[in-house]
């Protein structure tokens, strides 16, 4: 029995996003990515004595768009300071929610794990500036000095504090993607990980089967990609089970997952006593969200994830199984869901229509190139009805993806214009009386020489023959030679 | 009359009608201040090119017969915690000097743009810490009524040089009783005004709650008018009210007013600061008020809450100081180092005690218990102040319980504390009060008397301080502005 | 409330948290002036005020916000210039230990 059987794993996510705001969260400096250092600082982010913060409306209506998609109830908030010392924090404290956070209680579906993943806050708070370490390891141990730019201080974040209600890495991954696609329609944040505008840490712990309390926790930071979020959790559990399994006790930890080695370390040398001496903001006022301010984010919400895939999985007829699951998740994500539902309504089959958007129309919309909806639908006309093959058909969507014009024009210039019936019926004689062995014995019903028949079809005509023409052609010659 | 002598208001009149230039008042003041700020030590940094300059421009401007704000060729002071960019500002703390502000506070544009001219920095304790401005990391400032002894604080340098002559007009503020201590132990009029009626932005921060800008001036006019400049809504302060300040009906008197003297304010009141307060008592009931005594039982817990509050806010609002992004740093190995020497050195010692005392009271464990329990007396405070004014207009009470002390008198922090105990619960509840002078008492010198608005009732508060001021005995004044009189400069 | 009298230790540990070096004496003096003021505070502490709403801000204002509109920035040169130390546009400080 591996210790993976053995044991329970429970994880809860912090993730923080980064609103999409043109401005700061408490100033007028321009929230942009990749400004040369220190060049979008003014009194309020650089913490200047006599600076004070102004609140962001714009802010405010995001993290309440956040909070109403997440199912949470929007409350009466209030900003706090949360004191420790640290250079990229340019007040040496940090204005965020504390004990009265905006968004409270809500919850988020996990699709393919089929089930419910508690959100227990999502709050506002500031960033904090960016420290590069200078010296020969290159890590923070042993640097020499180190650089603080302050541009992304005060850059305004919601942080999103799920219950540890997720038990294994995949679920884990599943919750912050679709976290991340409810994130990104509501128009709140770009969702972007590799430029840091959603970041991950998570807390993890592992138990017994057959205990109930929970173990100790630690906490892993800034994990910036889904695949650094699955091993690093898979990492950690594996390491805790083992010190549990020796005998040992897991000691409450903030760890750090280094991506190259594939291993969490402690941040810190010595067990750290957080005080972090939060008290009200007094240069804040409270906020209390009118209900009209909040029926205001509500109507301008687009329809979100959760409701498309349900309207995704009415279109399949019955319940999509796991696979077709992560196709419309992907499709959603992708914003490839209207491509699905213009093919079904044109009476597509819906199995086709999802797994041409999920795959072939992600690929390359994933390479920045785009296909209208008409052409989409166009190209599976042609191959549900058999002008196309399936080849021909992602070659003919890739064509029109690349160069754009009508399917047409594309099946044309691909040489994808097949045989008319009448050819294809000369094709259906010629083959069986060049094989008249194989003919015979097809007459005789050995039916799987039908695809050797296909076989040479294709040999004669150059790739052009419709297989599924063919074989009806070939089927009904033997039906009339036997009448 | 000597032109250090006028009123701000009548500089300023003389200079629009083109009595006076902006030049010849601004002179006048800066040799009053090369001539005696030696002995005060009012100034930690006197503007006399600039102010040289922005004389010349408003004179300018008179010439070629364009408007100019109300306070045009008017000097005012600034207290050193309010930032005027490009202009060294130090908080009198080691840890600043030096320090340049890339931009100016909210209030020094407002009376910049009123035509007055900033005619230099004042001295005061470091970051506002203090009730004698002894504090201050660089000197202590002197009461210009007696060298020996100390001007108040924390706004000291503001209100001696008010006293001093040194300029009509200063600007100070009050966290716990820093404007109207230091006015009653100089002998002039200071404000502290409704929390969020002047914009804080631009004011280094002791504790955000309780801190506000206010006027000093030798006139409860000058101080009226100053106010009226500066109230304003800032959008750069999430606490600014938005309303102005009205200074016309502040002449109308006191008939029929009814006017209650704090019980609570009367405890370990020296007999010449007693006698003060009755002789403005007498004064006012010959004006046509009613006085009678009120209890305002919360105020008593004022003192306890205000050192739970004040040091909590401000170990926060210091924590920036920490030799990274301006002022001193004194590197250590690593940052966490850098930290302690550079804070450590940096830093007085009331400062360091705050800090200490700020950090105890929020940290985990101690939080309800102090610091959430201060906050709720406030509101107790709040409330009592409410009962009062339903049967009064206004309150009065002696701004301080003595008169100024010689230095080093008070060693022990925690008889300085008790300086404040009268001035400190209307920071707590966030209203206005003032003080006027109203001396001498105790060694000849001044004392003042301290009038209690509820909040945005200022024009109340200034009626009652006109009558005071109207029925003053003599305003102190330093030896030498005595001499000075007498001789009888034009 | 806390007990009166604040140990050297927990001065020293208020020290830290606070990031103010300060010597044995100091930390000595410290606990006798910080206990002395804490001791004058045991009369809000015997208040017995449970359900009094705690006044966190002197103003009774809510939902003071801006338009999210971008204003200017600094100079960073001008900003620099007050600083200890810096480099390619950026403040220098000396290597971070792994402490928060
Ligand atoms: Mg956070
Ligand atoms: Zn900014």
């Amino acid at each position: 029995m591996s210790l993976e059987d053995k044991y329970l794993i429970t994880v809860g996510l912090e993730v923080h996003c980064e609103l999409r705001t043109s401005t700061k969260l408490f100033c007028g400096c321009a929230n942009v990515f990749g400004s040369p250092p220190n060049t979008n600082i003014c009194p309020v982010c650089l913490g200047l004595p006599g600076a004070l913060p102004v609140l962001n409306r714009r802010a405010v209506e995001y993290a309440i768009a956040i909070g109403l998609a997440l199912n949470c109830d929007i409350r009466r908030s209030v900003f706090a300071r949360k004191n420790y010392f640290y250079p990229d924090m340019p007040k040496d404290f940090q204005i965020s929610q504390y004990d009265e956070p905006i968004c409270v209680e809500g919850y988020l579906e996990l699709p393919v794990a089929g089930k419910r993943v508690g959100i227990v806050r999502a709050h506002i708070e500031e960033d904090t500036g960016k420290t590069t370490h200078v010296g020969s390891s290159g890590r923070i141990q042993g640097a020499d000095f180190s650089l603080v730019d302050y541009n992304r201080s005060g850059i305004p974040l919601v942080e999103i504090v799920s219950a540890p209600d997720m038990e294994s890495a995949e679920e884990a991954r599943e919750y912050v993607s679709e976290l991340r696609s409810i994130l990104v329609a509501t128009g709140a944040t770009d969702g972007k990980m590799e430029e840091g505008s959603m970041r991950v840490d998570a807390n993890v712990s592992v138990r017994r089967k057959g205990t109930e309390e929970l173990g100790t926790r630690c906490e892993i930071k800034n994990l910036n990609s889904l695949r650094s979020l699955g091993r690093a959790i898979q990492y950690e559990a594996r390491r805790q089970m083992e010190i549990v399994e020796e005998g040992g006790r897991v000691r409450q930890q903030t760890r750090h997952w280094n991506e190259d080695q594939g291993v969490t370390s402690s941040l810190r040398s010595k067990e750290e006593a957080n005080d972090y001496r939060y008290f009200p903001e007094p240069d804040l006022v409270p906020l209390e969200p009118s209900s009209e301010m909040v029926e205001l984010v509500r109507a301008e919400l687009p329809v979100l994830p959760p409701a498309r895939r349900a309207a995704l999985s009415d279109l399949a007829g019955g319940k999509p199984n796991r696979s077709e699951l992560e196709q419309i998740g992907t499709c959603i994500g992708l914003d490839l869901d209207g491509f699905v539902s213009s093919a079904a309504e044109a009476g597509l089959p819906f199995k086709l229509a999802l797994s041409r958007a999920a795959n072939e129309l992600a690929a390359l919309v994933g390479a920045g190139e785009a296909l209208s909806p008409e052409a989409f639908v166009g190209v599976l006309k042609a191959e549900d009805s058999g002008r196309l093959s399936a080849t021909q058909a992602k070659a003919v969507m890739a064509r029109l993806a690349e160069t754009g014009g009508t399917v047409e024009e594309a099946i044309t210039a691909l040489g994808f214009v097949g045989l008319t019936d009448d050819e294809v019926g000369s094709l259906v004689d010629r083959v069986t009386a060049e094989h008249p062995n194989e003919w015979g014995r097809y007459m005789a019903g050995e039916n799987q020489l039908a695809g050797f028949f296909i076989g040479a079809a294709m040999k004669a005509s150059g790739g052009k023959v419709n297989g599924r023409v063919f074989s009806a052609l070939l089927a009904g010659k033997r039906e009339s030679a036997r009448s | 009359m000597a032109i250090v002598d006028m009123t701000a208001r009548e500089m300023a009149s003389a200079v629009r009608n083109r009595e006076l230039s902006a030049t010849e008042v601004v002179e006048a003041h800066l040799s009053e201040i090369s001539a005696h700020d030696r002995e005060v030590a009012a100034f930690l940094l006197v503007l006399a090119d600039e102010a040289r300059h922005r004389a010349r421009s408003i004179d300018e401007a008179i010439a070629r017969g364009e408007e100019v704000g109300p306070l045009a060729g008017v000097p005012i002071a600034v207290k050193d915690n309010m930032t005027l960019r490009g202009v060294e500002t130090t908080c009198a703390s080691r840890i600043l000097a030096g320090w340049r502000p890339p931009y100016t506070a909210t209030v020094v544009q407002r009376v910049e743009s009123a035509g007055a001219i900033v005619i230099g920095k004042t001295n005061l304790d470091e970051f506002a810490m203090g009730s004698s401005t002894e504090n201050s990391g660089f000197f202590p400032t002197r009461n210009p009524i007696d060298l020996s002894r100390v001007p108040g604080g924390s706004s000291g340098g503001s209100a001696a040089a008010v006293a001093a002559r040194f300029t009509p007009l200063a600007l100070g503020s009050d966290t716990g009783g820093s404007i109207r201590q230091p006015a009653s132990l100089c002998g002039v009029v200071g404000a502290k005004p409704t929390y969020g009626l002047v914009s804080r932005y631009g004011l280094i921060a002791f504790a955000s709650s309780l801190d506000q800008i206010g006027p000093f001036a030798r006139s409860v006019e000058d101080a009226a008018a100053l106010l009226s400049v500066i109230a304003s809504k800032d959008p750069m302060d999430s606490t600014s009210l938005g309303v102005g300040f009205d200074a016309a009906g502040i002449g109308e008197g006191v008939q029929g007013m009814r006017i209650g003297v704090v019980e609570e304010m009367l405890d370990g009141v020296s007999s010449g600061v007693a006698s003060v307060l009755d002789s403005a008592i007498a004064a006012l009931e010959a004006a046509g008020a009613a006085v009678e005594r009120v209890s305002v039982p919360a105020a008593r817990y004022g003192l306890s809450a205000y050192y739970l509050i004040a040091p909590a806010e401000a170990s926060s609002n210091l924590a920036r100081f920490d030799g990274v992004r301006y002022g001193l740093r004194v590197e250590g190995e690593d940052i966490t180092e850098t930290y302690l020497r550079t804070r450590e050195r940096g830093f007085g010692a009331e400062v360091k005690r705050r800090i200490m005392l700020g950090t105890y009271a929020l940290s985990a464990g101690y939080y309800d218990a102090l610091y959430g329990k201060a906050q709720q007396v406030r509101t107790l405070i709040a409330r009592d102040f409410a009962a009062a004014y339903e049967h009064f207009d206004a309150l009065i009470s002696p701004t301080s319980p003595t008169v100024a002390f010689r230095f080093g008198e008070r060693s022990d922090p925690l008889s300085m504390y008790m300086s404040d105990v009268c001035t400190i619960p209307s920071n707590l509840a966030g209203h206005p009060g003032m003080s006027v002078p109203f001396g001498p008492a105790e060694n000849g010198m001044p004392a003042g008397v301290q009038v209690l608005a509820p909040a945005l009732r200022e024009g109340v508060m200034f009626r009652v301080a006109m009558a005071l001021e109207a029925a003053a005995l003599e305003a102190a004044v330093p030896e030498w502005a005595k001499a000075a009189g007498s001789g009888g400069a034009a | 409330m806390s007990s009166d009298q604040i140990s050297r230790d927990e001065t020293l540990h208020i020290a830290h948290l606070a990031r103010l070096a300060i010597t044995d004496e100091e930390a000595d003096l410290y606990s006798r002036q910080l206990s002395a003021v804490l001791a004058h505070a045991r009369d809000i502490g015997a208040l017995d005020i449970a359900g009094v709403e705690p006044t966190m801000h002197a103003v009774s204002m809510r939902n003071v916000m801006r338009e999210d509109v971008v204003a200017d920035s600094l100079d960073r040169e001008e900003v620099l210039a007050s600083a200890p130390s810096s480099e390619a546009g950026m403040f220098l400080v000396p290597r971070i230990v792994g402490e928060e």
